[in-house]
């Protein structure tokens, strides 16, 4: 349902010319379970008489019970769209819903309360410009209040309405009103808000929703939808710098090269000079087409394609910026986290980030603290679960442009995407570049690699053996290491039980200590490779994402991943350190295979089944692979 | 942002539009022949303009279209000259298939749904666009604009990926694909305003003429051709009526309408007390009707 009037206007033209013109408030609604959230929204609708009559006629046929046969319609039902939430008589996605007024459009996400749901809310909070919290009279204050006026918070909203819901259960006395009001705005003072409006209201019964209510004579300000309607948003902010994120290189012809994306800030006009931001070229603006016709100017919000005075080197990806006001062009950078994944964030970990329009590697180097929701107060963590909000730094595998989320929030966000499942699992907005991207810079050396592996007649190589415990990774890098040996080859052999005497002996088994155990060493490979060597590492490494970190630390061909393929039932037979028979009594934790998983590679260079074949023929097989794929001698 | 509502609204499909060519490598967009798949038409003409729309338009056709559909359809892609693949379920055709005698259920699942996944099936597609918008179902104001299918193009709302600001996670995994739905925030009315405003052409079914039509189960069913069979006491009556949704004509109702302009389309909607859904019997047969066929697969 979009709009109601009760007459036709005469004048149908200017009519639809005011209803375009109105501005838009995008607000959610969250808070605690069973606060109200979706019934205030049915309410609003319900009374604002923006329900269609054949939905109201669909509720009786959903309704769940004890709803459904009255005279008491379910208001929720009107918004929980899905059968496992009618079930529950919970919201566990976000809804959106669309009305108008006369006097302005509403885009209202209905988000759910439920901390286990927190990435749904998340989903709604990002493109709001303002947040109705919802809290039970009878209750006050509860941590989910808590955990979304943070989130709220952080996301960027900075207006909120405190609707102090179920106010008929209180008996409408304003003691609880004022306490409620005021210990939100003293737990809320630290949050940043620019305005909170309290309301006390009963979305069941409507009172102070759509109009003033009987029930509360002392209340004096205005009703939620008057509010809402009336309520003063940021001030549109002295022209912010111009902002084009390139989305896509439109080349229909060899004539035609256009930078297609949404102005994410500022304005442009033709003539006005820019600057790719990665590279830091100058050209400046010769048109800017659209199939309406070529524009003379255009600004934030619109999706345009911009074509260049000179031929400047700039993928999707890149982005185009006011010369004068440039954003951040770094590979390093602190951000705040949201984590949304059941497998937490850890440090060390390799994951997708994407920005608008970038993607690459990344990692995060530090957590630095997880943010408690309750108290604010920074704590130390070594890793994020589900829903905890930290402070990282973050280092990425190439530079990205973006501005601070707290001045831009197109261009400061992020999300972590999960290389092995695609999954989406955390959100991040920029707080600051960090120096050392700037300050810390490869040493140049005069004799390099290609020096140092010419003096030895190899090419540098990364053999990664990855397999369970006691599957055959030593033995066969052993038998391989003596092969290569005995041609003359530089090798050395990197032990998972060796370095975990010495380098990394502060290191556990936690998960967080393994992903710390394989970057290390990753990049002690990496030295060794850059010494010209031929390494051998021989290490479980059970996680995919870990194992890819690794390859993306060396050069193209120089990563080779060996999967040394026996089954547990075999490893745990061989048992060659005792290590499955106390495993599978329960005395060792995490122990890969048995109570920790081990993730098989999809597409190793080499993949060995050791039950079919000797350490020796197998590793035959690696230096035939070597002679013949990679060239060597 | 200061934009006025539709060009808002534009911009936002057409940065979808885009985000998802450079993305995937092989998206079609699901055309279905209505007013919403005539936006998105003329969205994507001016989202790569000065190129051609650079994937296929697939419409599946489940032979039970109304004819000025097709028609309509035919004209079009001659007119404008893009790529128009049609699909229909053959072994539904063999197995004569049918609302009448098979009920409507199954016609869509096998006319509908199954076809549109061996259509996906036979083009390995990985990304499908389609107008479909949150305003008109419930189970749909839950879907995200980018929205995860699994191999057996199965929507699985309780999956559904965080979506935060215009950063969509474009990523799928083998035999997983996406459909993308550029409307997602567009409503009905928003619709009608950018139909007039862009001067869009729409089937003329939208707008109200005399129309043979008979009353069932409620709904004012069109009498298209002569595979239609009347029941006891059915009359065939002359009425001035038009659609507000197409499908497939014995599942589609019309509404009694003097509107045969799109501003008097605008007028008649600012008074209109029902969803433009209620006309479709599919949506009724049972409560989560729409969800249960996402999940199969419809789209």
């Amino acid at each position: 349902m979009s709009y109601l009037q009760s007459v036709p206007p005469h004048d149908l033209g200017a009519h639809l010319a005011e209803h375009d013109s109105k501005t838009v408030l995008r607000f959610i609604t969250c808070g605690s379970v069973d606060d109200g959230k979706s019934t205030l929204i049915g309410r609003l609708l319900f009374d604002a008489k923006l329900i269609f009559e054949d939905q109201l006629t669909n509720l009786g046929r959903v309704g769940s019970p004890g709803t459904a046969n009255g005279e008491e319609i379910d208001l929720a039902l009107l918004l929980d769209g899905l059968e496992a939430e009618r079930e529950q008589g919970i919201t566990i996605d976000v809804a959106y819903r669309y009305f108008a007024t006369s006097k302005r459009k509403f885009i209202v996400a209905d988000t759910p309360g439920h901390e286990e749901y927190t990435r749904n809310m998340v989903t709604g909070a990002s493109t709001a410009d303002l947040a109705v919290i919802l809290i039970d009279s009878r209750q006050g204050i509860l941590p989910q209040t808590r955990r979304h006026s943070y989130i709220a918070s952080l996301l960027g909203i900075r207006h909120l309405v405190l609707a102090v819901n179920k106010f008929d259960l209180v008996e409408f006395r304003q003691s609880v009103f004022d306490e409620i009001a005021r210990d939100y705005r003293a737990f809320a003072k630290k949050l940043g808000f620019v305005s909170i409006q309290s309301i006390p209201i009963s979305a069941r019964f409507g009172d102070n929703v759509i109009s003033a209510s009987q029930n509360t004579p002392w209340y004096k300000g205005p009703a939620l939808l008057e509010y809402l309607e009336t309520v003063q948003l940021d001030p549109p902010a002295a022209e912010r710098p111009f902002r084009l994120p390139v989305q896509l290189v439109m080349r229909p012809h060899a004539d035609f090269r256009g930078y297609a994306g949404q102005i994410a800030s500022g304005r442009i006009s033709v003539g006005d000079p820019v600057v790719v931001a990665k590279s830091g070229q100058h050209s400046s603006v010769e048109a800017i087409v659209t199939f309406d016709g070529n524009l003379p100017t255009a600004a934030e919000g619109e999706a345009v394609t911009l074509v260049l005075a000179d031929e400047v080197d700039a993928s999707r990806g890149n982005m185009l910026v006011a010369p004068a006001a440039r954003p951040f062009v770094a590979d390093q950078f602190q951000a705040h986290v949201i984590w949304f994944d059941a497998s937490p964030m850890l440090p060390g970990r390799g994951y997708i980030l994407r920005t608008e329009t970038d993607s690459v590697s990344a990692t995060v180097t530090a957590l630095k603290h997880q943010v408690n929701i309750n108290s604010f107060a920074r704590e130390a963590a070594k890793s994020l679960q589900m829903n905890e909000v930290g402070v990282c730094n973050i280092s990425t595998q190439a530079p990205i442009v973006f501005d601070a989320y707290k001045d831009n929030r197109a261009t400061g966000n992020f999300v972590f995407v999960d290389r092995a499942t695609n999954a989406t699992v955390g959100a991040g907005m920029i707080d600051f570049p960090l120096r050392r991207a700037d300050n810390v810079h490869w040493q140049a050396t005069d004799v390099n690699k290609a020096a140092r592996s010419a003096m030895k007649s190899q090419r540098p190589a990364v053999l990664w053996f990855t397999g369970l415990s006691g599957s055959g990774k030593s033995t066969i890098a052993n038998a391989l290491d003596r092969l290569l040996h005995a041609r003359g080859k530089h090798t050395y052999m990197l032990d998972g039980d060796n370095v975990r005497h010495g380098l990394n002996r502060d290191l556990g088994f936690t998960e967080a200590d393994r992903v710390e155990n394989i970057r290390r060493v990753a990049e002690v490979a990496k030295l060794m490779a850059d010494a010209g060597l031929i390494v051998l590492v021989s290490f479980i490494s059970p996680f995919r994402g870990e194992r890819q970190m690794a390859r993306e630390l060396m050069e193209e061909c120089e990563f080779i991943e060996i999967f040394v393929d026996t089954p547990l039932e075999e490893c745990a037979r061989r048992d060659p350190k005792g290590l499955y028979e106390k495993a599978l009594a329960g005395k060792i934790a995490n122990f890969t295979g048995v109570s920790s998983p081990y993730e098989a590679p999809e597409n190793p260079e080499l993949h060995l089944k050791t039950v079919e074949e000797d350490p020796t023929t197998l590793a035959l097989k690696i230096e035939a692979f070597l002679d013949g794929q990679r060239g060597d001698r | 942002m200061s934009l006025a509502n539709l060009r808002r609204l534009e911009a936002e499909a057409i940065h979808v539009l885009r985000e998802v060519v450079a993305t995937f490598s092989n998206p079609v967009v699901l055309y279905s022949i209505g007013k919403d798949s005539s936006v998105l038409l003329h969205l994507a003409l001016k989202a790569f303009y000065p190129a051609k729309p650079p994937f296929p338009f697939l419409h599946v056709d489940t032979t039970w279209k109304f004819r000025e559909m097709i028609t309509f359809r035919d004209r079009m892609t001659q007119e404008l000259g893009f790529n128009l693949l049609v699909h229909i379920n053959q072994d539904g055709v063999d197995q004569g298939v049918g609302p009448f005698t098979h009920g409507s259920n199954l016609h869509t699942h096998v006319m509908k749904t199954m076809a549109l996944r061996q259509a996906l099936e036979k083009y390995r597609f990985d990304a499908a666009l389609a107008g479909a918008r949150r305003d008109e179902e419930k189970s749909r104001a839950k879907e995200r604009v980018f929205s995860i299918r699994n191999a057996q193009h199965g929507w699985d709302p309780q999956r559904q990926r965080p979506e935060m600001w215009k950063t969509y996670n474009t990523r799928v995994g083998a035999g997983e694909t996406m459909r993308v739905f550029p409307l997602s925030n567009w409503t009905e009315f928003d619709i009608w305003q950018y139909i007039l405003q862009e001067n869009i052409a729409i089937v003329p079914l939208y707008f109200a003429a005399r129309r043979p039509v008979v009353s069932r189960d409620g709904m004012l069913i069109m009498i298209d051709d002569d595979r239609m069979p009347l029941e006891p006491g059915e009359e065939v009556m002359d009425r001035m009526v038009r659609f507000r949704t197409l499908g497939c004509y014995p599942l589609t109702g019309a509404i009694d309408s003097e509107a045969a302009t799109v501003p008097d389309i605008l007028r008649e909607m600012l008074t209109v007390r029902t969803s433009e859904r209620q006309s479709r019997l599919i949506d009724t047969d049972e409560a989560g009707a729409m969800e249960k066929k996402k999940r199969e697969g419809y789209f």
